[in-house]
């Protein structure tokens, strides 16, 4: 017989309330039954990564204390497109369940979820407690929408709009804000383009003191920034508007002096259009900079390396490829204690574009930055010896994600392909959770990966591989794989099957154009029951390949809300 | 021999090549069923390019519209690659469309009455009578001589514009360099409402 817990669960329950993360929570819940109670009764954050693994009641069933829920929809291969309009991920069922078990929910923070006006509505409503809203890359809504929860949530401490498809029907949202409203700690409308009226604008501001996040849209002057900074030197984070009008001698002045009040600045963005004369007016606030992102600022070289000079304690940097390799040598001077690096592409589609950044600047900041630990890179040549280099430098890589544009492009000295680059990465990283590869690949890669990269959670893979044994030394070999995303690769049922026993411990699978069929999918569907595979079908495609498939455990039973294109097997 | 070997193109010639040597020696997959490059089936017409990624709802004031500047059509594109975000592509476009017309103010002008608006670059013009009769050219219409005290009183049509803040002003009231960092776009008012105007 069971001993008896010797201490009560209002104990138990006070001391599991300290853990945080949904990690220890689920380890927590799974030691013996008291403890599973315990946990569920004093947990008040609920994450959860695929919003089909799960149905809301089910949610709602077993933790009864929510007041923070963080729900993740679509595949990440919608942010390019490849997933069908109307797939789903809809969050209005989640909100009529929590209307009636969590009517105190305080945060909502979504990520690839569809939206529509009447949900924004009917959350601004139904929450009289609701705090914070985090929206990013989603869609289905409209500035409508921002207006009710500004009209309605009068506890408001949280408004960020990053990234999202939003129709922007005009600025007049902003102005519903009540004159008595002043809880905002947190307002990022980067994302809308339309103008906002600025003296609503200027009064929420004034009167919210303890605003600590402010991130305006493009459509925001510079001459207004410095009203606004004057009324909110105590931000931790500003996100400028566009940084390019004349300004006079006395204006420039006077924004450089309000800058320099931001005692408390440690992040920056927008610098949208920025002009290079008046970067100097940011070096006071440099100084203190831990986060800086340039990836709207089309900078060149030389503005980026003055500008770099004044920003020592720099810790993450995005940037536009138009500082080309120079300006990477000057991160690479100016930065020791930068850990994560991104560099985005200023013109991805243009294939006559022979500037941007090579294997040259990498190498450059990875001697420079020996703490860097994530790197997002867009380049258009790279080289094995390279990247070898690079994570010689730099072994303590977690994500690791090279773009080489050009689809199955080798290493343009050797005219080899880049196997050899991701080899020396997983071998030598041995702390590498996340992976994107790109470049001419064959199967060795992914042998490489499977023997080695033994941390991996989740990969992503283009154009790649020579046949099914790629994917199958992926499967088999990387035990702590969570999310795997493949397109344009020649794996076929062989390799789909391959991982039946291990998609049940995976969050999801994706394969696009590869060679799949609709039988290897059904073989999968019959033999692995509590799996939902999902076909997308294209017009005009061969009925019996599995054009786009999408694979993920699931403990609420096939969806009932997929759209015709989409068929569940 | 030497070996040539071409990813980009559809051809496997690897497999057709003549080579000295025993088969299935070579560093390349021999059992690909296809190639790994960019598939027939998945590529996007050229003329979508750019714009292929613009969803319906989309916050976009660069749709459409804008035709002058487009670059020529890249190459025939993959759908999703390199994997950028909608959002940031939008961004991106609109940055070189500020370049491309070397940060030129291109705002619309409407005229009462016309079937379609046409679009001017304000920065073209140094004064209000260049504008003005930039304006008339363009349209076949007469404005007339603007007053401070009667606006463009004895004509059929007032010019106005809309500002910053989405209020309708009659042109000519403040300064030029005010008027040029605070229009958003023209409409040319014709009839009983334009002779209203300057008469308050």
């Amino acid at each position: 017989s069971t001993r008896r817990s010797s201490f009560p669960d209002e104990v138990l329950e006070r001391v599991l309330s300290l853990l945080k993360t949904h990690r220890d929570r689920s380890s927590v819940s799974l030691v013996c039954k008291d403890w599973y109670n315990a946990e569920r009764w004093s947990r008040t954050h609920v994450f959860i990564g695929n919003c089909y693994s799960v149905s809301p009641e089910i949610v709602a069933r077993r933790f009864p204390k929510i007041r923070s829920v963080t729900l993740k929809g679509k595949p990440r291969f919608s942010d390019f497109n490849l997933v069908p309009e109307n797939w789903g991920a809809d969050i209005h069922a989640w909100l009529v369940v929590f209307a009636a078990k969590y009517p105190f929910l305080e945060e909502l923070r979504l990520k690839r979820m569809a939206i529509s006006d009447e949900s924004l509505e009917f959350l601004a409503v139904s929450f009289p407690n609701f705090k914070a809203l985090s929206l990013l890359s989603c869609d289905g809504f409209s500035t409508n929408g921002l207006a009710a929860i500004a009209t309605h949530c009068k506890n408001l401490t949280e408004l960020d709009i990053q990234e999202n498809g939003i129709d922007d029907k005009g600025g007049s949202w902003l102005s519903c804000f009540p004159e008595s409203f002043t809880s905002l700690e947190v307002l990022n409308f980067a994302n809308l383009s339309s103008d906002i009226k600025f003296d609503a604008l200027e009064r929420l501001v004034g009167r919210c003191k303890s605003m600590r996040v402010l991130k305006l849209n493009r459509s925001v002057s510079l001459e207004q920034l410095q009203r606004l900074l004057v009324n909110a030197p105590q931000l931790a984070e500003l996100g400028t508007g566009s940084f390019s009008e004349e300004l006079t001698f006395r204006q420039y002045v006077e924004l450089e002096s309000a800058l320099s009040n931001c005692k408390n600045m440690h992040t920056l963005s927008g610098l949208w259009d920025a002009k290079g004369i008046y970067l100097p007016a940011l070096y006071p606030v440099c100084t203190h900079l831990t986060f800086l992102n340039l990836s709207y600022a089309a900078l060149r070289s030389d503005e980026l390396a003055k500008l770099l000079a004044h920003c020592p304690r720099l810790k993450r940097l995005w940037v536009l490829d138009t500082v080309e390799d120079k300006g990477l040598e000057a991160v690479g001077l100016n930065c020791p204690l930068l850990e994560e690096l991104r560099v985005f592409p200023a013109d991805p589609f243009d294939e006559e574009i022979i500037h941007g950044v090579t294997e040259a600047g990498f190498v450059a900041v990875s001697f420079g930055c020996p703490r860097l630990h994530y790197v997002l890179y867009f380049c258009r040549q790279m080289t094995n010896a390279a990247v070898a280099t690079i994570v010689q430098n730099c072994p303590d890589f977690t994500h690791f994600r090279l773009c080489i544009m050009n689809p199955g492009q080798p290493d343009y000295i050797t005219n080899e392909p880049m196997d050899e680059a991701f080899g020396a990465v997983v071998k030598t990283c041995t702390k590498l959770q996340r992976l994107s590869v790109s470049g001419r690949l064959t199967d060795l890669t992914f042998e490489y990966i499977g023997r080695y990269a033994k941390n991996l959670e989740t990969l992503s893979v283009a154009f790649a591989g020579s046949s099914d044994w790629g994917m199958q030394c992926v499967m088999g070999g990387c035990s702590k794989l969570r999310k795997l995303e493949i397109r344009d690769c020649p794996f076929g049922n062989a390799a789909l099957l391959s991982g039946l026993e291990k998609y049940e411990s995976m969050r999801s699978l994706w394969m696009s154009a590869c060679n799949v069929t609709m039988n290897g999918c059904r073989l999968l569907a019959r033999e692995m029951p509590r799996l939902n595979v999902e076909v997308m079908k294209e017009d005009g495609s061969d009925d019996s390949q599995a054009d786009k498939v999408y694979v993920y455990r699931s403990i609420a039973g096939p969806r009932r809300d997929a759209p015709p294109s989409v068929l569940t097997l | 021999m030497e070996r040539r070997v071409n990813y980009e193109n559809d051809l496997n010639l690897m497999a057709t090549e003549l080579r000295l040597g025993l088969p299935g020696c070579g560093d390349d997959e021999p059992q690909r069923k296809t190639n790994p490059s960019i598939r027939n089936n998945k590529r996007t017409a050229p003329e979508i390019s750019e714009v292929s990624s613009s969803e319906s709802s989309s916050s976009i004031t660069m749709s459409g519209s804008d035709d002058q500047d487009s670059p020529p059509p890249a190459k025939e594109q993959v759908v999703g690659w390199p994997p950028i975000r909608s959002y940031r592509k939008n961004c991106l476009q609109s940055s070189k469309r500020n370049e491309v017309e070397g940060m030129g103010m291109y705002v619309k002008v409407s005229v009462d009455g016309a079937p379609y608006l046409r679009k001017i670059d304000l920065k073209v013009y140094r004064s209000y009578p260049q504008l003005l009769k930039a304006l008339e050219n363009m349209f076949k219409l007469t404005i007339g001589a603007y007053s401070k005290r009667e606006g463009y009183n004895g004509s059929d049509y007032a010019p106005t514009y809309e500002d910053k803040d989405g209020d309708w002003m009659l042109v000519g009231d403040v300064p030029w360099e005010m008027f040029i960092s605070s229009c958003k776009r023209l409409r040319i008012m014709k009839g009983s409402e334009a002779r209203g105007l300057g008469c308050v």
